[in-house]
């Protein structure tokens, strides 16, 4: 289970680190998608992982219980990563509208006139 | 409980979405509007700051959970004046923009301003390090949207760049705050204080890591080297009022770094004491270079200020990192001069660029109101380089002279003086390029076509700049020279700052015991 867990975490956060240096902007948004995923993950089990048992205190019985709060924190970093990609994406299309290209990263134009509109 | 506490966040969270909805194409609205709410958040920040004067730390429990089960915010010292320096640069900034017609060369603009204000002012009032990653994520939204205003070409690539880079900081901080959580169980600050001074220093690891991770996030924010690249290429193509309101957002990451690692991870803890502080004075140092190298370097104005910067960004986490209350007191008065001398600058440089051509730091035909520009330009750069009789003079001396550890004293002082060298030698050749040689500069001859010389006898001369428009350059100009004639005061009141942010156990108390407060 942890080994699993791990792994998953592992190679979503390798994949997302690779897609995240091409620095042309489709890979980026997914490369930021996955790395939002692993990070979900991670906080999930940073509550410890346990199986079969509710996030809340059960009044009866034996008192065995999951953390709910990095379900809470999950939830939350979930809806943000969600919010973002799309800003993210409407961000890009946008400049790749405006310069008809998707590179990231942006070279230096001292001479050039700046963006003053 | 007292309800005044919330009111800095409250205020714009209500206020953004009325602007984005109702008065969405009512301009003069949407500006009284925008204006309103930002006088209203100054008195609230005044408020605040008196009321945070006395040394007691308030605490405002959300959904009155208590500590470390609900989420708090904080009112002390340190937060009221963050939350101060905000509302002021804020009006500032709101002032010019309307004033320039900024805000109406695309849409949203008070709405997002409204929003950036309340993540600003929310992650300087959280107690609770998740809620400051919530924050952070709001005012960064609000950044993009206005990092993006009024939108071209090299404005959405450096915008697309500056979110790219943040979304990954922010993927960091989660990962930083579940290190944290899986090792402490608890992510409110003050109940991390506690747990983490429990922990003995063999089996610290994962919090060191956590708290490594956390620098790194504060350090993209604070623009602290090696994550400084974003800087430049942001504040450089970014509306010139935004960047100047950006002037406060590299603060937000140099307040989380005291706040977070002077408070849970700071002196006497012992599993994690000195950790921030051994990668935080070299980075700093490296930072100073770079802000200094590049001020030198720049031939645009824009990233001649973004530059600069990033210098003074290092000054002020150069003093930082000592993560003592003295050199601390130092920093605070360089922060709030560094924040007013950068958006200044910016607010100027906009004046200038409206009325040039280019930005481009090349003599051209002088502006209509070449020696008003110049003055002012000449003003606010002897700020930012740190000569008198302004603050930043006091606000260097006062670093320089916190910093008389023998082990940092050499690096420390080398690098803040050349650095302070290379920046006038920067800003002056600027300034003679602009204003000066400016004046040498004949204005180029109409072409003597016989057939167009009477529709195109000279170009339109361009409009003067309003006193509305000078207004708000000159009152960040005023509060530079303000806090370098009260700076007796100024500075007795940040020494009583820093020892409450060093008082730990007067933190904690504050937090999590459920006195009589509220």
């Amino acid at each position: 289970m942890e080994m699993i867990v791990a792994s998953t975490i592992a190679v979503l956060t390798a994949g997302g680190v690779y897609l995240l240096l091409r620095l042309r902007t489709f890979p980026v948004i997914l490369g930021l998608a996955l790395l939002s995923y692993a990070v979900n993950v991670f906080l999930f089990a940073s509550g410890r992982l346990a199986i079969d048992q509710s996030p809340i205190l059960s009044r009866y019985g034996e008192a065995t219980y999951t953390d709910p709060l990095p379900q809470a924190l999950v939830l939350t970093a979930i809806v943000i990563s969600f919010g973002m990609t799309a800003v993210l994406v409407m961000i890009g299309l946008g400049a790749f509208l405006e310069a008809e290209t998707d590179q990231i990263d942006i070279e230096q134009q001292d001479d050039e006139k700046g963006p003053q509109a | 409980m007292m309800h005044w506490i919330i009111l800095p966040v409250f205020l714009p969270a209500i206020l953004a979405p009325l602007i984005g909805f109702v008065m969405r194409y009512d301009m003069p609205l949407a500006r009284t509007a925008s204006l309103a709410g930002t006088l209203a958040l100054f008195a609230i920040a005044i408020g605040l700051t008196t009321l945070a004067a006395d040394g007691t730390t308030h605490v405002y429990r959300l959904g009155d959970w208590p500590a470390p089960f609900g989420i708090v915010l904080v009112l002390d010292r340190l937060s009221a004046l963050m939350v101060l320096l905000t509302a002021t640069l804020a009006l500032i900034v709101l002032i010019h923009a309307i004033a320039t017609g900024w805000d109406a060369r695309g849409r949203h603009f008070h709405a997002l301003f409204q929003f950036q204000l309340m993540g600003i002012c929310g992650a300087f009032l959280t107690g609770d390090v998740f809620n400051l990653f919530v924050f952070f994520e709001v005012l960064l939204i609000a950044s993009y949207g206005l990092m993006i205003h009024s939108g071209g070409r090299e404005r959405m690539r450096a915008g697309l760049q500056y979110v790219v880079m943040n979304l990954a900081g922010s993927t960091l901080f989660l990962f930083a705050l579940g290190t944290l959580y899986a090792s402490t169980g608890t992510l409110n600050i003050a109940d991390l204080a506690v747990r983490v001074a429990e922990i003995p220093a063999e089996e610290a690891a994962l919090v060191r890591v956590a708290v490594i991770l956390l620098m790194i996030v504060f350090a993209v924010k604070a623009a602290l080297f090696p994550v400084q690249f974003w800087l430049p290429a942001t504040y450089a193509n970014a509306p010139a009022p935004v960047a100047a309101l950006f002037a406060i957002m590299t603060k937000v990451g140099a307040y989380a770094i005291l706040r977070v690692h002077t408070t849970a991870f700071g002196p006497g803890i012992p599993g994690t004491e000195g950790l921030a502080a051994t990668w935080l004075f070299p980075a700093a140092i490296v930072t100073i270079a770079i802000g200094a190298f590049g001020v030198l370097a720049a031939r645009r104005l824009m990233p001649l200020i973004a530059f600069s910067v990033v210098g003074s960004m290092g000054t002020l986490l150069v003093a930082v990192a000592a993560f003592s209350p003295i050199a601390t007191s130092a920093a605070l008065y360089y922060m709030v001069h560094s924040t007013f001398a950068a958006a200044c600058l910016f607010l100027i440089a906009d004046l200038v660029v409206t009325q040039r051509a280019a930005d481009t730091l090349t003599p051209a035909p002088a502006t209509v109101q070449n020696g008003l520009f110049a003055a002012l330009f000449f003003a606010a750069a002897i700020g930012m380089a740190g000569m008198p009789p302004l603050s930043g003079f006091l606000g260097k001396l006062l670093v320089l002279d916190a910093l008389r550890e023998p082990g940092s004293m050499a690096w420390a002082w080398s690098a803040i003086l050349a650095g302070s060298l290379l920046t006038i030698v920067g800003f002056a050749r600027a300034g003679s390029a602009l204003f000066w040689k400016s004046t040498a500069t004949p204005e180029p001859e109409p072409t003597l076509n016989p057939d167009e010389i009477t529709v195109h006898a000279a170009p339109p001369p361009q409009p003067k700049a309003t006193a509305l428009q000078i207004a708000p350059t000159m009152a960040a100009l005023a509060v530079l020279a303000g806090l370098a004639a009260f700076a007796g005061p100024v500075s007795a009141y940040l020494g009583d700052t820093s020892e409450q942010l060093f008082d730990r156990d007067g933190y904690v108390a504050a937090v999590i015991d459920p006195g009589e407060e509220g």
